[in-house]
């Protein structure tokens, strides 16, 4: 066993450094790295490229990382609900590239398993598609799409051990695992750490190979964006 | 002409029993209400859930479960959780039989535009692109007309493109509509009080009327 604990969220990403390509796990603000993120604000970094499904809201999650203008350019699917990212696009201080959400997690899962590039349907016929390779198979037009990787990726699980195993919940799945995969060092902070060996391998769903740094997260949030309920 | 619930409920007519179906934000979310009970239907939500479940009372609201409208929701029996990457596996692999979603324009070879306006802010297409790309079976839900009264079934898409020839039917609150595999639309119902005149002189694109049109029952 390999232990890849590290103290806390000020330990792991110690060594961020500016203009450096971050990946984060969630969707909208489900499954984000809070405490990560928290940390990341406390450093002076600035060029950031930040590729995640979405960009937070204004007051929570990659937000503040554009409040404090450490982002230089945003890699994602859908980027609503964000009054200072809308600004800060609007103003050309941001850059921004926008991909199709199957594309986005493809081209991360590409990134993580050593596959360079894939052709997908996604995209044929729009904008999407100019400038990029197009070729036809059994009849049906398909564009070329390339891997993404990042120097750090930040991923948030339910349960972790010391190996770097995680297990997630719910929805709070999503990007996470193929980010852990394609990050450089990949910083996976916990709801609950346990030692290694009291997870059931065969529950995990992300191995512990991925994962450089492992912590026990604190104070979660877990905002919920639309709360919706039934009165029944 | 039918409000966005009834449109809602025309659509879930088209659902038929062990079909896996995705459903977008807005009025297709809505269709969900009205799929009857007896019908074996999952749903599935692209962040990664098949199986989603009514609302969850206040008690049992789970930041952890959500649907891609970021909604709070619960699973059904027999639910599967997995990641973003294959979520849109099953969806590209044509796993997925059926998708409904709104459109800002639909043309009449089934080009649809749902995803940006120029000149406005470009909030993304979030996993449009992916399901009008894979889907089988698209059915759009939206109104006839802009609310400045332009028709939304043109002869070709104004506004950028989110996918090529992919819409196989589009409900409006005036009609339901075909759209012909080679090109053109067809009508087959009329909104309850609607005359077929009326759809023709509010759809821009081609459309074809063979016979009595009958007047939609719910």
């Amino acid at each position: 066993m390999i232990n890849k604990t590290v103290a806390n969220a000020e330990v792991a990403v110690a060594d961020v450094f500016s203009n450096a390509v971050l990946m984060f796990g969630g969707f909208g603000l489900s499954g984000i790295p809070e405490n990560s993120i928290k940390a990341l604000l406390n450093k002076e970094l600035h060029g950031l490229t930040c590729i995640s499904n979405n960009a937070g809201v204004d007051d929570f999650g990659i937000g503040l990382m554009l409040q404090k203008r450490m982002v230089k350019k945003m890699i994602s699917s859908y980027v609503g609900e964000n009054a200072e990212f809308e600004r800060q696009l609007l103003s050309g201080e941001l850059e921004v590239e926008l991909i199709p959400q199957g594309t986005l997690a493809e081209r991360v899962r590409a990134g993580g398993a050593g596959i360079p590039a894939f052709f997908t349907p996604a995209g044929v016929g729009t904008e999407v598609a100019d400038g990029k390779e197009l070729r036809e198979f059994d009849g049906k037009l398909y564009l070329l799409e390339r891997w993404l990787k990042a120097d750090f990726a930040f991923v948030k699980a339910w349960k972790g051990d010391t190996a770097g195993n995680l297990i997630f919940k719910g929805t709070a799945r999503n990007f996470n695992p193929m980010m852990a995969a394609a990050g450089k060092i990949t910083i996976a902070e916990v709801e609950e750490l346990v030692p290694a060996g009291e997870l059931n391998p065969n529950e995990i769903h992300t191995p512990g190979i991925y994962v450089q740094r492992i912590f026990q997260g604190k104070d979660y949030e877990k905002r919920i964006e639309q709360r919706t309920v039934s009165r029944k | 002409m039918l409000n966005k619930d009834q449109i809602a409920q025309r659509i879930a007519k088209e659902v038929q029993s062990g079909q896996y179906i995705n459903l977008g934000i807005g009025i297709p979310t809505l269709v969900a209400n009205y799929i009857p009970d007896d019908l074996e239907v999952v749903l599935q939500s692209e962040n990664g859930l098949l199986g989603i479940g009514p609302f969850p009372t206040e008690d049992k609201v789970d930041p952890d479960l959500i649907n891609a409208g970021k909604q709070t929701i619960t699973m059904s029996k027999g639910s599967a959780l997995f990641n973003s990457s294959e979520s849109f596996a099953m969806i590209r692999g044509g796993h997925v039989h059926l998708t409904i979603l709104g459109a800002m324009e639909v043309s009449e070879n089934g080009d649809i535009a749902n995803w940006k306006i120029p000149g406005k802010m470009v909030k993304g297409m979030g996993g449009a692109m992916d399901l009008v790309a894979s889907a089988e079976n698209i059915i759009v839900a939206m109104q006839h007309c802009s609310k400045d009264g332009q028709s939304k079934l043109l002869k070709e898409c104004s506004l950028p493109i989110t996918g090529i020839r992919c819409v196989k039917k589009i409900v409006t609150d005036l009609a339901v509509v075909e759209v012909l595999p080679e090109g053109g639309f067809r009508l087959l119902e009329r909104a309850p009080g609607v005359s077929v005149q009326e759809i023709i002189d509010k759809t821009e694109g081609r459309m074809l009327i063979e016979g009595e049109i009958p007047e939609m029952s719910f």
